[in-house]
């Protein structure tokens, strides 16, 4: 049963094939026997789900029940969840058990969702390959001495492993669609502003936007619609009416403008990864849409710029870390300077302290203009690309990442090289834009992503992309060998 | 653009981050190599473009000017690594 | 060597609104520590900004009352540094595109000198919490109720001359924002905080001396000690041949000096940069002019108003129209006892008195201006006496009542019947022998002032009940009867 997707979860859960409560049991059980393969949990809360379960049921034999009433499922841990550490996957926050739940958190909860627990992640989701958690990597399922991809690494891999039917993670440069790729899942990104931020602990606030990870485009629909929506509580949240994100799956995608950025299919990218999009993108064209090259012709700027931004955001965002009022104290501190620093210096790891040092250069007197005001103009210049391409197709398509799942250890001594992994995700956090990957075959026995781009608030045309791809061919049923189901 | 020692130093000075001094030159590097990549920025004309801080175009929205909160001090202080009589303790502050 | 000195101040006023700027918090002053500080305000990670629509709404306010020009669009930045009662590790402030542009205040001084004072501009920012130095085992503490709280800085051009014209100059914001009702003004409390930018250069010098600043001065009173200190160290400094260091200085009230802080030396790199979780502020010509519909009546024009239709000195005008709650409580005063003069001596007489010897502002008065009011229309209509009547109002001070009241309590009404009257001017003329031979052998011009003595003793002997006008003219009458 554990091959099946939260929509014939719910089916089953309708039919009373099963109760909310065996579903959960049975997840509970799973990730307790298996979860030390991959350590894609942080923390398990099963006490909350089994009590969550159990008023799932009670609401579903009253007739109460919602499309994901009684559905378990797991969130990355930088979404405060009240009553249970959210610790970002730092140090600096391993003791911090949060008062309060995210407006994400609240709103599965509310759609009567079981939280089966907290996922594993890059450190303040720094990170592509989730080696920078305080609680160690987390694996790919596909092959344990590689990396899931990050940030939401656990999220991936707690998937692809079929230890929770779906996920919520965040991404702020391809921190969903990146280890979706890597781990065979699909994964979407919405308009920035689609879904609230309250609640969920900032890594740079310009690019941060949570998402649904699941098998499907569809259990991403379905996820999708209870996160979601507009919140009063984030000056950011886009004011618009909520939509079905599942409604439009099933329209026929005849007559769909494609268009493939010719930047996208570079000597750089992987040859295996090249043939499988290449593949994916001869599909679409059996289903009906025509595909064009586009360019982008600043594809190239958009690592400098993001590793600017992202940073400089990050720097400010993280002073907050301070060992006053929560979170990690170093022991016995000399003065107030000494309390900061070893605080900061011992709470945070090698990668943040790096990004929030990058950051904070880049902002200090004298280079404000030559790095962070630049670099917003050369975001301007980006989603000015983006938007002259998707005046003339309705969607983008190409590699989500330029090669597979990569060892563990393999880049984390070169953070540049780490860096390159996001190049194909990173320009549609600095646009805004959404997209999801899906997977679109193997190259070697890992999963290849093909990445799909709408304008934005387009997220039903690419669930409905991505859902009529799902239809036609089967990547995303696969299962990585080792998994039992 | 290149990063000496001493400026990496004050660097995390200002970040208020205590870096081992053996850890210094790794950092330096690694801060250099990051700089290098985001200098290739510098090539680009950029004249007379807006800066983009953020995606969608949209303005401040206003919160009504009513309380909405209530006192949660315990539950808020349970998660704090020292208070007393309501305060957060710090090393002294000196002015 | 002759000094002119160069002043310019930066005034943190604290909006009256009902919460933060950023959180539903309250800010109500005097809370137990840390039980109006919400996830928002302890910067929580995860928690976000909205901003309160009426922070927004008073800055524009005090915008169009200081004649500047209005941001339409303003932006909120982050002024990155560490500190135990700034919670983010950033204030959220505004920089490169504040809500009001510039502006000018027109000020004049107790001596009657008149300047025009120009606003470069004024911002709106968030309040810092506060550090409590009892100590805690060798600890502070921290209570953040205050963070978060609105502030618009005003930071005015160096164009104030002395000590005196910044005080002047503090007086008028702290009349304009209390007229407007967008701060309370309590000074004592921090509602309205002023640093004053000092320096010196001599007479004639275009080029400005270098400046200290003067931090966190919480009265009139110590605008003009404070400064005059710091300019008088400055002279001494320069004429000993030393230089101004640009630094930031305390002023210490108990000893009357100003003295480098410390822990401020360090040269600051705040890192501003646009706050991304929040977004540019517009606001459009139909809001700004629907709030100039609601501006109240400004200090300025009320104090012409005063002097047109009260017929007040406009030194009487300018004292009672500076702070907003006493220019209503006088004008309420008048409006019972139907004369400008009589109200405007008491308002800035005794009930100012009491009102400083008791540390307490108008608006928390014991004696209201009903009570006022109703005095003052029994010394009108002769039922008291001026004096009898500061009498009525120490009582009503200490145990409230109508004026009425206390009179009838107290038996304080004036006697008016000239019989009684003149029982007692006999007796007091047949017991001071000595006195009305002096009388009689004085020049006719020099008796009117030895009818004083005559005076106290009936008032003495009436317990001052006695209708003072009545007494005069029958001890004169009486008294000129024995001389011819």
């Amino acid at each position: 049963m554990f091959d099946k997707t939260l929509a014939e979860l719910a089916q089953g859960l309708e039919r009373g094939d099963y109760s909310s409560t065996e579903l959960t049991q049975a997840y509970l059980q799973r990730i307790n026997a298996l979860d030390s393969q991959y350590n894609s949990f942080i923390t398990v809360t099963e006490e909350q789900a089994l009590a969550q379960a159990k008023a799932a049921d009670e609401a579903r034999a009253a007739g109460n029940g919602g499309a994901l009433c009684g559905l378990p499922i797991a969130h990355k841990d930088l979404f405060c969840t009240q009553g249970v550490r959210t610790s970002s996957a730092s140090k600096m926050l391993d003791n911090f058990v949060s008062p309060y739940d995210a407006t994400i958190v609240s709103r599965l909860k509310n759609a009567g969702t079981v939280t089966l627990g907290k996922l594993n992640m890059d450190e303040f989701a720094m990170g592509s390959s989730n080696e920078s958690s305080f609680y160690g990597p987390a694996r790919n399922p596909w092959n344990t001495d590689c990396v899931p991809g990050g940030s939401s690494g656990g999220s991936a891999a707690a998937v692809a492993a079929r230890l929770t039917p779906a996920a919520t993670g965040s991404d702020t440069g391809g921190s969903i669609r990146q280890p979706a790729a890597l781990c065979g899942i699909t994964g979407l990104k919405p308009t920035y502003g689609r879904v609230s931020r309250y609640g969920m602990i900032a890594f740079a606030s310009s690019l941060d936007q949570a998402g649904p990870m699941a098998q499907t485009a569809e259990d991403c629909g379905m996820i999708l619609n209870a996160m979601a929506g507009f919140d009063p509580m984030d000056s950011t949240s886009a004011e618009r009416d909520m939509e079905d994100y599942t409604a439009e799956l099933n329209q026929p995608l005849a007559g769909l403008k494609v268009g493939l950025p010719k930047e996208y299919f570079s000597d750089a990218l992987d040859a295996g990864v090249a043939e499988q999009v290449r593949n994916a993108v001869a599909e679409f064209e059996k289903l009906g849409a025509t595909v064009k090259e586009v360019s982008l012709p600043n594809t190239e700027l958009c690592i400098p710029a993001y590793y600017i931004l992202a940073p400089a955001e990050a720097s400010s965002n993280l002073s907050r870390f301070d060992g006053v009022r929560y979170g990690y104290r170093c022991e016995d501190p000399a003065d107030l300077e000494d309390l900061y620093k070893r605080s900061r210096g011992e709470g945070f790891g090698a990668e943040v302290k790096r990004r929030i040092m990058v950051g904070t250069y880049a902002l200090s007197a004298g280079y404000y203009d030559a790095y962070y005001n630049k670099a917003q103009q050369i975001r301007r210049m980006i989603q000015q690309d983006f938007v002259n391409v998707l005046n003339d197709v309705d969607v983008i398509m190409g590699p989500t990442t330029p090669q597979t799942a990569f060892k563990l250890g393999e880049k984390s001594s070169d953070p540049v090289s780490m860096y390159m992994e996001d190049i194909f995700t990173l320009s549609l956090n600095l646009a805004g834009l959404p997209g999801i990957s899906v997977p679109c075959g193997q190259s070697n026995g890992l999963p290849v992503g093909l990445q799909i781009i709408g304008n934005y608030f387009a997220e039903s045309k690419l669930l409905n992309v991505a859902h009529q791809f799902q239809q036609a061919t089967d990547w995303h049923k696969q299962i990585p060998a080792g998994v039992e189901v | 653009m290149s990063l000496d020692r001493s400026e990496v130093e004050q660097i995390a000075h200002l970040a208020r981050l205590q870096i081992d001094a053996a850890d210094i030159d790794s950092y330096s590097d690694s801060l250099n190599s990051i700089l290098n990549l985001v200098d290739q920025m510098q090539a680009t004309n950029t004249d007379g473009v807006e800066p983009l801080a953020h995606p969608l175009d949209a303005v401040q929205r206003l919160r009504a000017d009513e309380v909405s909160e209530v006192n949660q001090r315990e539950a808020l202080q349970a998660v704090a690594p020292a208070t007393e009589e309501g305060l957060f303790l710090v090393p002294k502050v000196i002015e | 060597m002759e000094w002119e000195v160069v002043i310019g101040l930066e005034i943190h006023v604290q909006l009256s609104t009902k919460t933060k700027i950023f959180s539903g918090a309250s800010t109500a002053f005097g809370a137990e520590p840390n039980t109006q500080a919400c996830a928002v305000d302890l910067a929580l990670p995860g928690t976000l900004p909205v901003f309160n629509e009426n922070a927004l709404r008073m800055a524009v306010m005090f915008g169009l009352a200081v004649n500047a020009e209005i941001g339409k669009r303003s932006v909120f930045e982050r002024k990155n540094y560490f500190y135990p009662d700034l919670p983010k590790g950033y204030q959220t402030t505004q920089l490169a595109e504040p809500i009001v542009g510039p502006g000018f205040v027109d000020i004049e001084t107790e001596e009657g000198v008149q300047r025009r004072v120009g606003l470069h501009h004024a911002h709106l920012e968030e309040d810092a919490g506060k550090s409590l130095h009892e100590d805690f085992h060798g600890m502070s503490g921290i209570d953040l109720n205050r963070a978060g709280t609105p502030l618009v800085e005003i930071v005015s051009e160096p164009d104030m001359r002395s000590s005196k014209e910044a005080a002047a100059y503090a007086r008028k914001i702290h009349a304009i924002v209390t007229t407007l009702g967008i701060c309370d003004g309590n000074m004592a409390e921090g509602s309205m905080r002023c640093d004053c930018n000092v320096s010196i250069r001599p007479k004639g010098e275009e080029k400005l001396g270098t400046r200290t600043e003067l931090k966190n001065i919480n009265s009139f009173r110590f605008i003009e000690r404070a400064i005059d200190t710091e300019v008088a160290r400055q002279i001494d400094l320069i004429e000993d041949g030393g230089t101004v260091v640009q630094e930031t200085r305390l002023y210490d009230p108990d000893k009357n000096e100003t003295r480098s802080m410390r822990s401020k030396e360090e040269a600051n790199d705040y890192r501003y940069f646009p706050c991304p979780d929040l977004l540019p502020v517009i606001i459009d010509d139909s809001y700004i002019e629907a709030i100039r519909e609601t501006l109240p009546e400004l200090p300025d024009a009320r104090r012409e108003r005063f002097i047109s239709e009260y017929n007040l000195s406009e030194y009487d005008a300018g004292v009672l129209s500076a702070y907003s709650a006493q220019a209503d409580y006088y004008e309420q005063v008048v409006k019972l006892s139907g004369d400008t003069k009589l109200s405007a001596n008491w308002v800035m007489g005794e009930l100012a008195k009491f009102l400083n010897q008791n540390d307490t502002d108008i608006k928390d008065s014991p004696v209201s201006a009903e009570q006022l009011g109703g005095l003052l229309v029994r010394i009108k209509d002769n039922t008291i006496s001026g004096n009898i009547a500061k009498k009525v109002f120490e009582l009503m001070w200490s145990k409230g009542g109508t004026a009425d009241e206390i009179i009838e309590a107290e038996g304080l009404k004036q006697v008016t019947d000239t019989g009684a009257i003149e029982k007692i001017v006999d007796e007091v003329i047949a017991n001071s022998e000595k006195q009305v031979e002096q009388y009689k052998a004085a020049e006719p011009d020099k008796r009117g002032k030895m009818i004083g003595f005559f005076m106290g003793k009936v008032m003495k002997a009436t317990g001052g009940k006695a209708n003072p006008g009545a007494v005069t003219g029958i001890l004169k009458q009486k008294l000129d009867a024995l001389c011819d």
